[in-house]
């Protein structure tokens, strides 16, 4: 099937009120955001979204995929199932090897060179993840951040799914800086539960959560466009602090100085 | 009537999948009864009356084989839930035997699988899975797309003509197809038979010799390296 959109329907929030936004689409291509508070609603909201909800969750919400509503019978194989979820504990759990997994995973999907198509899942997790991938340990043996990165790769080259739920990526423990960049890469809907300035407002539009409902959509204009560079150069600063301490250097008073007169934030 | 027996291994989440069937099937005006059979401890029972205030039973089946305890009890839980007036009757297995599989041909046989029991759970279960006429994978909340589509192809492996409903079975989403399926199930055709041949279990272990070794029995036995074979009368 040949996504071209989706739409969701408004339902209701935590206390029975109504979403405020009544309807909304992502087309294919768009990367959209979903933030708001703890607790407001956003995990909830793209869960429905991975479920194909149609009435028939908590949330009364109702999703369209090309103006197609959910069937619900046996025929339904989530090999045809065109989401993927990444959730904030989404964890594997079968001790097969990680080759063995990967390319049963992609014969099941059909895929006509297996090898090719697992050794470039394991490339894409590979740029996400401090260490390499060992292929050969159990995928229950993999790290926090490599599980993540697996996922990820997986749900975006074998399983290439092309609509993409990924939830506070921020906190998986993998690059997401490089994530964000190989991720465009793929034509996809991109849907980021986030409470990341940068992913936020690289997104095309974010919708905003509380109390369990949709409050408002918020379109990322030019000045927002502007502004995200300048997020952009403080947060790489942060990333470089952090690679320095990982690599087990001392952060001196000149070394931050030096760099906040080089980023253009002292004179 | 129409009976639905519902098997699957401890904390699959028969209980969980029944409890979202019952809601459902009662939103719908329908009567039903409900049996729990257990080897020592069971409660279904109680939370469904207080919940639902629907008829319900338990049976412990203690010294015997809990599924073969099922074939026996079957009959009479019948005669019970028709008296009671009850359109269904949803019966959740104890799921320690996984030979014996108590379906009943002509009758809906349901089978839960849990996603996170691991990959090779599908290949270890036999004809609890191959016999069933629906698998509902339970906690796919739990685990990744991708594993759900790994553990799916292993239960078709098992059992090719399955259908197969995923399910968060706390939240009841993915079972509104099961419950179409137990409304649309054929009434019950006496006299009622069981699907498939339970396995030979006939020995003296069967009547309490406690000794080890197949040496120091008689009946259907097996050596480590041999098949089975009869060895006395
Ligand atoms: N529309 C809704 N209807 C009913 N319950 C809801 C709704 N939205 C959220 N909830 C409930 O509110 C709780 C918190 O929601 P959720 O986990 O989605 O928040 P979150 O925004 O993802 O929080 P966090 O930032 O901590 O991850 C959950 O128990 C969820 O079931
Ligand atoms: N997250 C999650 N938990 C489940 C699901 N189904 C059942 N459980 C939990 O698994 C445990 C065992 O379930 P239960 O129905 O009692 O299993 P039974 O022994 O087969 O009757 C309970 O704690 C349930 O709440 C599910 O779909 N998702
Ligand atoms: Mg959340
Ligand atoms: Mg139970
Ligand atoms: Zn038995």
């Amino acid at each position: 099937m040949q996504i071209k959109k989706i739409t969701i329907f408004g339902g209701y929030g935590k206390s029975g009120e109504k979403d405020k936004v009544e309807q909304v689409t992502f087309k294919m291509g768009q990367v959209v955001s979903i933030v708001g508070p703890t607790g407001s609603g956003k995990t909830t909201f793209i869960e429905d979204i991975e479920l194909y909800a149609n009435e028939n969750t908590p949330s009364m919400r109702k999703v369209l995929i090309n103006d197609t509503a959910a069937t619900e019978d046996f025929s339904s194989n989530p090999s045809d199932h065109p989401i993927a979820l990444i959730t904030q504990h989404t964890n594997f759990l079968s001790d097969m090897q990680v080759k063995k997994f990967l390319m049963t995973h992609a014969s099941i999907r059909g895929s006509s060179s297996i090898e090719t198509i697992v050794e470039e899942t394991l490339d894409f997790a590979n740029q996400l993840t401090g260490e390499a991938i060992d292929v050969n340990s159990a995928m229950t043996e993999l790290s926090g951040g490599q599980t993540r990165a697996l996922l990820i790769a997986d749900a975006v080259i074998i399983g290439n799914s092309p609509i993409i739920l990924l939830d506070e990526i921020e906190n998986a423990g993998i690059n997401r800086t490089r994530a964000l960049e190989l991720l465009k890469r793929y034509e996809k809907i991109f849907i980021f539960v986030t409470h990341d300035p940068r992913i936020a407002l690289l997104s095309d539009l974010r919708i905003i959560m509380k109390n369990g409902a949709m409050q408002k959509i918020l379109v990322t204009d030019d000045e927002e466009r502007r502004v995200v560079e300048e997020i952009k150069k403080m947060d790489d600063f942060l990333l470089e602090l952090r690679t320095h301490i990982r690599d087990g250097e001392k952060l001196t008073e000149q070394h931050v100085e030096n760099r906040l007169r080089d980023l253009g934030y002292l004179s | 009537m129409k009976t639905v027996i519902c098997a699957g291994t401890s904390t699959s989440g028969k209980t969980a999948v029944l409890k979202q069937v019952i809601k459902k099937l009662i939103a719908k005006d329908y009567r039903l009864a409900f049996l729990k059979i257990d080897v020592q401890y069971a409660e279904e029972d109680e939370l469904f009356k207080q919940e639902f205030g629907i008829p319900t039973k338990k049976v412990y089946s203690g010294e015997l084989c809990p599924d073969h305890c099922n074939v026996m009890v079957l009959g009479d839980a019948i005669e019970w839930a028709a008296r009671e007036k009850a359109q269904f009757l949803l019966v959740e297995t104890a799921g320690l035997c996984l030979r014996c599989s108590p379906y009943i041909e002509g009758s809906l046989g349901i089978v839960v699988v849990e996603a996170t029991s691991g990959m090779n759970l599908p290949r270890k279960i036999g004809p609890m899975l191959s016999l069933a006429d629906i698998a509902v994978v339970t906690k796919i909340d739990l685990v990744s797309q991708a594993e759900r589509e790994v553990f799916r192809s292993r239960i078709l492996e098992a059992a090719p003509n399955i259908n197969i409903a995923e399910s968060d079975a706390l939240h009841g989403i993915g079972l509104n197809p099961l419950v179409k399926k137990i409304i649309e199930s054929p009434d019950l055709q006496f006299p009622l038979f069981l699907r498939g041949n339970p396995p030979v279990g006939t020995c003296t272990i069967c009547v309490g010799k406690k000794e080890i070794g197949w040496k120091q029995h008689f009946g259907v036995v097996r050596p480590l390296e041999n098949q089975l074979f009869y060895r006395g009368e």
